[in-house]
C-alpha cells in the first residue's frame, strides 16, 4: 500500500526526522490562509498523487505570494497528472500540500528497502539526490553507498554515522544526519513498511537537514496490525477495477491487451499470459482467483473481466486440485446464468475430474470454445479474436 | 526424498481443528501420509478425526514422536507457530498460509539461527502448496493423484503451475521423486538453492525441474549454485515474460525491482549457468523428457 508525500512526512517527523513547515489543503481559499499561517516569503505548492516525478509533470509550483499559492492550488486541484509512473490515464489531484520553500545547499538520496538476498533491511544513500535511484545507479553508480541492517538488533549508531560520513556531511551535522537515518529505519521497521525513500534529503543554507520529498509503501499483509497506517489508504489513487478485485479477494492487474483472463494461481496466470503473447495476442489483465477457485470467486471474476470494455475474448484456465473440475464447471455455468458474455469464451479445465467438468460444460448449452492444454487455450483465444 | 518426507515421517497438523486444517488433514490421511495428531491450543486432550489433539507442539512431539508439521493457522499467528515447531524439535515444517507479513518472516529466520545446522528445522513456504513424495507421503494441499511415482524432482514457487508440470510429466509417462512448493512470498523459509542442494544428494532423483517467476534473486542464486556444484541436470521455466515492471503479479514476491529479476534476464543468466530452459510453460514436460533421453 502506498501513501501520499504529506502522510509519509508526518510519519517520519514522528520518528525525529525534520521536515519543512507545511499543511494540507483541499481548496484554493484554504491554500491562501495556509500559506499565511505557515509564514515566510516563498512557498511550494505540491500536488498529492501516488507517483514520483511530479515536478516534470507540472505538479509542483513555487510561489511568491499567498495569492499565487491560491492560484496554483486552483490550477492543480481536480486535474489529472500524467507522470512517467502513472500510465497514460494519469492520477487525479484531490489534495494539495503547501510547504515553506527551502534554501537548498545540497541534495542527497536516502532509501530503505528489503534486501531479498540477505533477508535484511538495506539502506541505500547517495550524494546525488533529486534524481531517481534508477538514474543514479545508471549514471553515478560510484556515489551509491549501502548498509545492511541486522533486523534482530536494529540499526546501530555507527552504521548511521558511517553513512553520514560517506555522504560527505560536515562534522557539525553528523549527529543530526545520523538521527535522521535512524528515524527512517525505525519508521520502516516499526510500521511494517516495505519502502521508505527520502529524495531529496537536503542540507539547507541554514544548516538544517530536511526531508524535502518522501515516499513510503507498506506490507498489505501486515495491515491487520497497522490500523493507523491502513486508514491512510486513498482509493482515488488506485485503479477502480483493482479496488473491485482486492475488495473481493481477487488478485488483479489491469494490462493493455484485449484477451481477458480468469485463472487460478499467480504462477499459472503469468504462464497463461506468456502463452497468449507467444500465440500473437496480448492479455487485458492478470487475474488470479486463488488456488482454490471457488464458484463464488469465479462469478466475481466474470463480473470484473466483463467490466473491462477493451476485452474482446475471455480465456478461463483452471487447474483444479482439491476443488475438482466438476465443481468449477458448475461455478462457470452458474456465473454465466448471472452475467451475459458478449465476446467469445475459451475454457480450459485440467486436473481432478476433468472429464466430468467438460461434460457439465457441454451439457449446459453455454456458448464456449473448449481447449485442452495451455497452448491450445492460448491459440484458440487468439484465433477467436481474429474471427 | 527422505531428507524432507517419506513413509515414516510422523506428521502433526498445527491449526488441526479449524476448517482448513481438518479438510487437508483428511486429504493427507487418504493419500497415505502418516498423520499422528494435531495441535490446537486449548483443545488438548480431545480427539479430532480419531487422532489426539495437543495444546502445544512440544506435547505433541513428546507423545507421538512427530518430526513433521504443517501449518493451517491464520497469518497473524503463523510466525509464532513456526517458531514453536522449530523449538519443539520438528525437522520439517510446511507453512501453507498466505499473508504472513514480511517482517514476521525475517523474524522467524533470525530466530532459527539459534540452532546448529544439524538441529535446525527446514521451513518450507509460506504461501505454498507443500511437499509430496508420490507414493510415500504428502505434506501439502496438492491433488495427489496427478503425481506419478518416478525420478524427477520439482521445485516451484507457484502451486498450480507446479500441478501443470506434474500433469505434463504424467502424460509423458514420467514420474516425480518429490515436488516442493517453496511459495510466492518475497521472503520464504527455503529458497530454490536450499532445495536444489537437497535434490543433488537425493538418491531417488535424477533430474530437477525448477519453476520460477519474475522478482527476487533466488532463481539466479540456484543457477549459480548448480553451475558450481551440481552434476544432475536442471531444467527451468520462468513465468512472467509479459509481466509489466514494478507491478506485483498476484504473489507478493512477484515484482521486478532490480536487474536480473525480470523473466528474460533470469532466463539469460540461467542459460549461462548451463541450465536447460523450457521456452514456454506448455513444454515443461517435453523439455524434461528430452534432457532425460540424453542422460
Amino acid at each position: 500500500m502506498d501513501i501520499h508525500e504529506y502522510q509519509a512526512k508526518k510519519i517520519l517527523s514522528n520518528f525525529g526526522v525534520t521536515i519543512p513547515r507545511g499543511g494540507i489543503v483541499y481548496s484554493p481559499e484554504n491554500a491562501e490562509n495556509k500559506a499565511r499561517e505557515i509564514g515566510g516569503s516563498r512557498w511550494v505548492v505540491k500536488a498529492q498523487i501516488h507517483s514520483g516525478a511530479r515536478g516534470k509533470a507540472g505538479g509542483i509550483i513555487v510561489c511568491n505570494t499567498p495569492l499565487e499559492v491560491a492560484q496554483a492550488t486552483d490550477k492543480l486541484l481536480g486535474k489529472k497528472l500524467v507522470t512517467n509512473q502513472t500510465g497514460p490515464e494519469g492520477k487525479i489531484v484531490n489534495r494539495i500540500y503547501i510547504e515553506e520553500a527551502t534554501d537548498i545547499e545540497k541534495e542527497l538520496y536516502l532509501g530503505l528497502v528489503f534486501d531479498r538476498s540477505s533477508e535484511s533491511i538495506m539502506v541505500v544513500a547517495s550524494t546525488e539526490g533529486g534524481m531517481s535511484v534508477e538514474e543514479i545507479s545508471k549514471e553515478k553508480p560510484e556515489t551509491i553507498i549501502r548498509s545492511k541492517i541486522e533486523v534482530a538488533v536494529g540499526m546501530q549508531n555507527f552504521q548511521a554515522r558511517e553513512l553520514a560520513f560517506g555522504l560527505g556531511i560536515e562534522p557539525d551535522l553528523i549527529r543530526r544526519a545520523s538521527d535522521t537515518i535512524i528515524g527512517c529505519y525505525k519508521a520502516f521497521s516499526e510500521l511494517d513498511a516495505t519502502m521508505v525513500e527520502v529524495n531529496p534529503l537536503v542540507i539547507s543554507k541554514q544548516k538544517q537537514i530536511l526531508a524535502l520529498d518522501c515516499k513510503m509503501s507498506f506490507d498489505n499483509n501486515a495491515m491487520f496490525r497497522r490500523s493507523q497506517v491502513s486508514e491512510l489508504r486513498d482509493k482515488t489513487q488506485e485503479d477502480s477495477k483493482e479496488i473491485f478485485a482486492s475488495d473481493r479477494g481477487l488478485n488483479y492487474v489491469s494490462l493493455d491487451g484485449n484477451i481477458g483472463n480468469i485463472i487460478n494461481g499467480a504462477g499459472l496466470a503469468m504462464a497463461s499470459m506468456d502463452m497468449i503473447k507467444l500465440a500473437g495476442g496480448a492479455p487485458a489483465n492478470f487475474l488470479d482467483v486463488g488456488g482454490g477457485a471457488t464458484p463464488e470467486k469465479i462469478v466475481k471474476a466474470f463480473k470484473l473481466v466483463t467490466m473491462d470494455e477493451k476485452v474482446k475474448v475471455i480465456l478461463v484456465n483452471i487447474f483444479a486440485g482439491i476443488n475438482r473440475c466438476d465443481w468449477v464447471a458448475e461455478g462457470i455455468v452458474d456465473a454465466l446464468k448471472k452475467i451475459e458474455i458478449k465476446v467469445p469464451l475459451v475454457i480450459r479445465l485440467a486436473g481432478t475430474n476433468v472429464e466430468k467438468g467438460n461434460k457439465i460444460l457441454k451439457e449446459s448449452k453455454i456458448n464456449y470454445i473448449e481447449a485442452n492444454t495451455l497452448e491450445d487455450a492460448a491459440n484458440k483465444a487468439v484465433a477467436a479474436l481474429n474471427k | 526424498m527422505t531428507v524432507l518426507v517419506d513413509k515414516n515421517s510422523k506428521i502433526i497438523i498445527q491449526g488441526f481443528t479449524g476448517k482448513m486444517g481438518s479438510f487437508h488433514a483428511d486429504e493427507m490421511i487418504k493419500y497415505g501420509s502418516n498423520v499422528v495428531g494435531g495441535v490446537t491450543p486449548g483443545k488438548g486432550g480431545s480427539k479430532h478425526l480419531d487422532l489426539p489433539v495437543f495444546n502445544t507442539v512440544k506435547d505433541a512431539v513428546n507423545e507421538t514422536g512427530a518430526d513433521a508439521s504443517i501449518l493451517f493457522v491464520p497469518p497473524a499467528f503463523a510466525a509464532d507457530s513456526a517458531m514453536e515447531a522449530a523449538d519443539a524439535g520438528i525437522k520439517i515444517c510446511v507453512a501453507i498460509v498466505d499473508g504472513i507479513p514480511s517482517h514476521d518472516m525475517i523474524r522467524i529466520k533470525r530466530y532459527m539461527r539459534r540452532y546448529t545446522k544439524s538441529s535446525k528445522m527446514t521451513l518450507v513456504g509460506p504461501n505454498c502448496a507443500g511437499i509430496i513424495s508420490p507414493g510415500k507421503s504428502m505434506l501439502g494441499i496438492m491433488p495427489g493423484h496427478i503425481y506419478k511415482e518416478g525420478r524427477v524432482g520439482i521445485i516451484s514457487r507457484s502451486g498450480t503451475l507446479g500441478y501443470e508440470a506434474a500433469q505434463q510429466l504424467k502424460n509423458l509417462n514420467i514420474g516425480v521423486s518429490t515436488s516442493v512448493g517453496i511459495g510466492g512470498d518475497p521472503i520464504n523459509g527455503s529458497s530454490f538453492r536450499d532445495i536444489i542442494e537437497k535434490f543433488e544428494t537425493d538418491e531417488e532423483t535424477d533430474a530437477i525441474l525448477m519453476i520460477g517467476e519474475i522478482g527476487g534473486p533466488q532463481e539466479v542464486a540456484a543457477g549459480e549454485f548448480a553451475k558450481e556444484n551440481m552434476k544432475k541436470p536442471v531444467i527451468a521455466y520462468i513465468a512472467g515474460l509479459t509481466a509489466p515492471k514494478g507491478r506485483v503479479m498476484g504473489h507478493a514476491g512477484a515484482i521486478v525491482s532490480a536487474y536480473g529479476e525480470s523473466a528474460i534476464e533470469k532466463v539469460e543468466i540461467l542459460k549461462e549457468c548451463g541450465i536447460t530452459i523450457s521456452k514456454n510453460p506448455s513444454v515443461m514436460g517435453d523439455t524434461v523428457k528430452s534432457v532425460l533421453e540424453k542422460m
